[in-house]
């Protein structure tokens, strides 16, 4: 909705359909949506409470509906800006130009958590670092679309994407005919296209891919076995595979096979006990030297963990100028870096204003949301910042845009965030839209699925919607089949009992 | 295939059937103790638990075989790796693994029991209600079969789920026949005890009817044996059972190299032994047995598959 509550154009045919539907009907399409999930076992996990181990992430009917004009320049913005965090992982692994320069502070790279020492000088094949990026944006105001957070590593919620647009298509599907809406279903072929094209030079043929998973309690299992089977590649487990002279195999029922990509969903630290985490259960060991030997390509490369640090992020638009020499489409943030003493001071004084988050983290744990919080978790926050400012960072709440949301009490406007996901092998691709993630509590600015938020469909519309709702073809009364064949009654005595 | 993905259909197949047959002997048994005397009752149970595989477990935890622990033991005691509850758990947890080289309806036959499952409570394993929920058992496992045999590409992740239901198949029908062998000996005149056994154990691999369509006879043991141990037509016959291990791990071969192991030996020794047997000079030499090399020959059948598919050999 505009300002002024007029609807935008994009949501004008949605919001007829949402008129003449009702409550009623719009609950029991969500029951629907709810039986639907659970049937498919779209499921996530949450450790940290008691309950259902197996939890549904709340789906909302309402999708969110952005134009093609949106979409386009969106894309323009996300694809520079990975490029551009690619240019840095080359950069910090290698000659460290923008640190020479003194774009950004040695201490803050070198010594970050995030920067993986053992990827110094390591050119990853085709040079891509960051295959799969998903970029977290919000929008305030019809214009203004800012950046979140970068997510560099093993980004999540791309099955959602998927799953929400067949839900949608199974639960309106006239709704659905009545828009031009871009589709999303061939990001699984994109995935594999880009995977094979990053195969080290090496490989021959048609390069084996799979998909690494840290097992079915992984919270995201389900999205690692909903791509492996998409893409029609293997999901495989660390035990799995196997490294015998640098040389990476799994282990079939016609014995070893060799592996050429491998799309892992585990963490650096896990990957290589050999490497990383001595006490890593789900890695390979050996898997390392293989790769640095260059007979296997992994996605993401290690140590991306670096470009999407949070006291790394206020840099990025300097390197889309430092690199691309472009100014940056999409901005940052502000971000102020509680380990600075004027920012520090700042923050302080404003904790009722701002959002403060863990440098490092995700999930939206450790997290204060100034204005919805008590004086006690301010004043919690305020001694946390000051024992270790390193850790903290602090943005200002955003006007955030909301959509119309389907709540206990009718349809009210909720906040949302959109996560694209970016592909980069030889050329950057992208599926329309992402996944749209929705506050569900009436205010609330957490769109965490950890932290009881929700998803919605993301319609990118190829036009605008038609301004008069177009009536549905009568039946074709010629096209009837003839009808079929049954069994004769009358030739054969039925058996029955006595 | 990945081995992992191998063995976690092979399982799949075997703890989904295993269900399946577990509901099958308990409602047999049911009916068996509602006839017999309250003494020889307890040992209706015991048989039960001996042709399950599952006592030494019970005698740990159970003083006497009265029919609550039993049954407990039998469904919702997830102590007990082969009761009901506990088979619902391992297939869903394997079909889970292995989502992937599932089709839709199998997974949702397996996903849907497993909820149905978990919202169950001790209330259906008690008096009247038992029987409705084995029954419900018992489709559940047909579904899954049918859905398995239904949408399944006829690839290796067929043969595999394929594989680990006939070989659990075998081995159930091979235990329910021996813990009732006694009932089996050449005696010239059986008593109505003995009869019963025979019905129980046709009716516990759901042949009573077959029996009549096969043999139009009265009950005779040497019959009952031979429908359940070297008759091809009845799918959970012992002969049928091998048969299709046979057929199903020349195939897995042929589509993986060529390479074939001990596995394929025992299979077509035992596939051998039911096609070729002779009922008349079985019972003769002990049907108790005979029954015991088979259970014993399956047991190491399991492992050799293991070791030539499902455990991830590096050569």
């Amino acid at each position: 909705m505009h300002a002024d509550g007029a609807i935008r154009t994009p949501y004008t045919e949605m919001a007829r359909f949402l008129d003449a539907t009702g409550q009623e009907a719009l609950d029991q399409k969500r029951r629907e949506a709810e039986v639907l999930f659970r049937r498919i076992g779209v499921t996530f996990a949450v450790y940290t409470e008691g309950g259902d181990p197996e939890r549904l992430i709340p789906f909302d009917v309402i999708p969110r509906i952005l134009s093609k004009e949106e979409w386009e320049r969106l894309s323009q913005g996300l694809e520079q800006r990975v490029r551009a965090l690619n240019a840095f992982l080359t950069d910090v692994y290698g000659e460290q130009a923008i640190i020479k320069a003194g774009r950004i502070p040695r201490e803050l790279v070198l010594e970050n958590e995030g920067y993986l020492p053992q990827m110094q000088g390591f050119t990853p094949p085709g040079g891509v670092w960051t295959v799969i990026s998903g970029i977290d944006l919000v929008r305030t105001d019809a214009d203004q679309f800012y950046v979140l957070e970068d997510n560099c590593r093993t980004p999540s919620g791309v099955s959602y994407m998927l799953e929400n647009r067949e839900a949608m298509f199974r639960l309106f599907p006239e709704i659905c005919a009545r828009h031009r809406i871009a589709p999303v279903s061939h990001y699984p072929e994109e995935l594999l296209e880009t995977l094979k094209s990053i195969a080290p030079e090496g490989c021959t043929g048609t390069p084996t891919v799979v998909v690494l998973t840290p097992g079915p309690y992984n919270s995201a299992y389900y999205e690692h076995s909903f791509l492996a089977d998409e893409m029609g590649v293997e999901l495989v487990e660390g035990a799995d595979l196997f490294v015998k002279d640098l040389v990476v195999y799994m282990r079939t029922t016609a014995g070893p096979k060799r592996v050429d990509v491998i799309y892992r969903r585990i963490d650096d630290d896990f990957i290589d006990p050999e490497a990383f985490r001595a006490d890593s259960v789900v890695g390979v060991p050996g898997l390392m030297a293989a790769y640095r030997a260059g007979n296997v390509s992994l996605a993401n490369a290690p140590g991306t963990g670096i470009a999407d640090d949070k006291a790394v992020y206020p840099y990025v638009p300097e390197m889309v100028r430092f690199y691309l020499k472009e100014e940056p489409i999409l901005s940052n943030v502000p971000t102020f870096m509680c380990e600075r003493p004027a920012d520090q001071d700042y923050v302080l004084a404003n904790l009722d204003k701002l959002v403060v988050k863990l440098a490092r983290g995700s999930g939206g744990y450790g997290m204060l949301v100034g204005p919805h919080a008590t004086q006690e978790q301010r004043e919690d926050f305020a001694a946390r910042i000051k024992a270790r400012p390193g850790d903290y960072i602090a943005q200002p709440t955003l006007a955030l845009s909301t959509v119309p949301t389907l709540g206990e009490n009718g349809i009210g406007p909720r906040h949302v965030d959109l996560r694209p996901f970016i592909l980069f092998g030889k050329e950057v691709r992208m599926v329309p839209g992402g996944l749209t993630r929705v506050a569900l509590r009436e205010g609330s600015l957490v769109v965490n699925s950890s932290q009881g938020g929700g998803t919605k469909d993301t319609w990118v519309l190829l036009e605008d919607p038609p301004e008069a709702q177009r009536a549905l073809p009568p039946p074709d009364e010629d096209a009837r089949p003839t009808q079929s064949q049954s069994q004769s009654q009358s030739g054969r005595q039925q058996q029955g009992e006595e | 295939m990945l081995s992992r993905t191998a063995d976690c259909l092979f399982w799949l197949g075997r703890y989904s059937e295993r269900a399946g047959n577990v509901a099958r002997g308990l409602a047999a048994t049911l009916r068996m103790a509602m006839l017999a005397q309250p003494l020889s009752a307890e040992d209706e149970w015991r048989s039960l638990l001996i042709a399950t595989g599952c006592e030494p477990g019970f005698r740990a935890k159970h003083a006497s075989a009265t029919p609550e622990a039993v049954i407990h033991w039998l469904t919702l005691d997830l102590d007990n790796p082969s009761g009901i509850a506990a088979c619902v758990e391992a297939a869903r947890r394997n079909a889970r693994t292995v989502r992937t080289a599932l089709t839709v309806d199998m997974w949702e036959a397996i996903n849907d029991t497993w909820i149905e499952f978990r919202r169950l409570d001790a209330i259906v394993m008690k008096g009247d209600r038992l029987p409705g929920f084995l029954d419900w058992v018992k489709s559940r496992t047909v579904l899954f079969n049918g859905a398995a045999t239904d949408t399944m590409l006829r690839d290796d992740a067929w043969r595999f789920v394929h594989l680990g239901t006939m070989l659990e198949r075998a081995d159930n029908t091979a235990r329910l026949l021996d813990v009732r062998h006694p009932a089996f000996a050449p005696s010239p005149n059986a008593d109505a005890a003995q009869y019963a056994q025979w019905q129980a154990v046709l009716r516990s691999v759901s042949a009573l009817r077959a029996y009549q369509h096969v043999f139009h006879a009265r009950l005779q043991p040497q019959l009952v044996a031979e429908l359940l141990v070297l008759r091809k037509e009845l799918p959970r016959s012992l002969h049928a059972c091998y048969r299709a291990v046979d057929t199903v791990l020349d195939a897995i071969a042929d589509a993986n190299g060529g390479t074939r192991g001990a596995c394929h030996s025992i299979a077509a020794h035992l596939h051998a032994r039911t096609a070729e047997g002779d009922m008349a000079a079985i019972l003769e030499q002990g049907l108790h047995g005979f029954l015991t090399e088979i259970i014993d020959r399956n047991i190491e059948l399991g492992q050799q598959i293991g070791l030539l598919y499902l455990n991830g050999r590096q050569t």
